[in-house]
């Protein structure tokens, strides 16, 4: 025991002077740790890190290249609705157009038909109204004469005498009217 | 001084204030350590003890987190993917840059997460000793960065370009040339390694010493009046035992991030 203590107080003089067994000890502690990490456990867990760093980095490119083509989907649609929006348009525009042409051209018939009907009636008019008159204008005559023929007594046998008394007696009357008129 | 020398634990003695005992102040006694067995010559004591209980701790934390790693991680999984992410990206990614750094990423997590497991020790019930308080340990793994940086200094920039880049040596500083080379040669080839190992030695060893001081001080004040004066000790304690857990993870930090610094010196161009 003496000599323990005696041992234990030379040794306290300088406790910066390293006991070799501890050193040892020491060495022996810290290579093995460092052997167990370096040699077997980081760089297993290097490789999960790694791994979990890949599989975080793909997802965020799976999701971005998702979004891109949904982007690009819409727009698409996008432009198609715009497109056909744009067509529905134009369509309406064409069918009005169309149909105040159509309505135009119809107008245009009609009114042209209706002068065609109007300018037909009027000839069938005239030509009914000169042949009326003809007709009139000699049985004026044939009636005028037999009467004046009774009336006379005589026959008016002369054909260019009686004419010309007729068409006078005629004009007259005519000319009567138009005087009232 | 009534304390025993020899003493391991301060509630082995019965020695309490108004006992006619004074107080056993913890001291360098304190880290000498009785071997638990002798094998040929060689004394096993706690500390060792203590260090492969610690190894055993790690590769099993790392063992369980790691080995079958999933995609999507477990709890544990997450928590050691936290840690070795803090060193990877935290540390060596920020001094050495991704690039460069990869290679040195095994060697940077095992250093943080050992020395941060030796320290831990100081406040683990039971053991309540930081193995980095005993010179050795820190030394042996200053010793692994000393060694690793000069072998990429001179592998980097050759023999006269090695020497040029530790001392620091630019023809345009002119006449204080030699006193830079000189000064440069002391701090980086000599000091250096020493520093690096004795920051942590020193913040550990201090560490435990304050909380020996106030656990052995609330054991000794448990007399009497004395009761008072033990409670206000013993709340030190925890106050200073919460201190420790954020020194010890600064400590595994620094010694990190300054082995960093030395490799890429060593790798930087020379001026």
């Amino acid at each position: 025991m003496n000599a323990l203590v005696t041992l234990a107080a030379t040794e306290e003089q300088n406790p910066l002077i390293p006991e070799i067994p501890e050193l040892v000890i020491g060495l022996i502690a810290f290579a093995i740790v460092f052997i167990f990490l370096a040699k077997k456990l980081l760089p297993t867990i290097n490789k999960v890190l790694e791994e979990r760093r890949e599989a975080i980095e793909g997802g965020i490119e799976k999701a971005e290249a998702a979004q891109t083509e949904a982007q690009s989907v819409l727009e698409q649609y996008k432009a198609q609705l715009a497109e056909a929006r744009h067509e529905a348009a134009r369509l309406r525009q064409e069918a009005q157009e169309q149909g105040a042409a159509l309505i135009a051209e119809m107008r245009a018939e009609g009114q042209r038909q209706r002068e065609e009907i109007v300018a037909a009636g009027h000839t069938q008019i005239e030509a009914d109204r000169k042949a009326a008159a003809g007709a009139l204008r000699q049985d004026v005559g044939k009636l005028a004469t037999e009467l004046a023929g009774k009336l006379v007594g005589e026959s008016l046998e002369d054909h260019a005498r009686q004419s010309r008394v007729i068409d006078r007696f005629l004009d007259e009357l005519e000319e009567k009217a138009e005087a009232t008129r | 001084m009534s304390a025993d020398p020899t003493q391991v634990l301060a509630f082995e003695s019965d020695c309490h204030i108004f006992s006619g005992c004074g107080f056993p102040a913890p001291g360098l006694h304190s880290f000498v350590f009785k071997p638990l067995f002798t094998v040929g010559g060689f004394e096993f004591n706690k500390p060792m003890l203590l260090a492969l209980l610690g190894t055993v701790a790690i590769v099993a934390f790392f063992w369980a987190a790691f080995a079958r790693p999933k995609l999507v991680p477990g709890k544990l999984q997450m928590i050691g993917e936290a840690g070795y992410d803090f060193v990877r990206r935290g540390i060596v990614y920020e001094t050495l840059g991704k690039r460069e750094g990869e290679k040195y990423v095994p060697l940077m997590v095992s250093l943080f997460f050992f020395i941060w497991i030796m320290n831990l020790w100081s406040v683990i019930p039971l053991a309540q000793f930081p193995v980095t308080s005993m010179i050795a340990f820190p030394a042996g793994l200053a010793a692994i960065v000393y060694i690793l940086w000069m072998f990429l200094t001179f592998k980097k920039h050759g023999f006269t370009g090695g020497l040029k880049n530790i001392t620091g040596y630019d023809k345009s500083l002119g006449a204080v040339l030699p006193v830079i080379v000189i000064i440069d040669f002391f701090s980086n080839v000599l000091i250096r390694p020493f520093t690096h190992a004795v920051r942590l030695f020193a913040n550990m060893f201090a560490g435990h010493l304050l909380l020996l001081t106030f656990t052995i001080g609330s054991w000794y004040l448990l007399n009497g009046i004395g009761i008072i004066y033990a409670g206000a000790s013993f709340v030190m304690t925890i106050l200073l035992t919460a201190f420790e857990l954020f020194i010890q993870a600064v400590q595994a930090y620094v010694f990190v991030l300054l082995a960093c610094n030395y490799v890429q010196g060593a790798l930087a161009e020379h001026h």
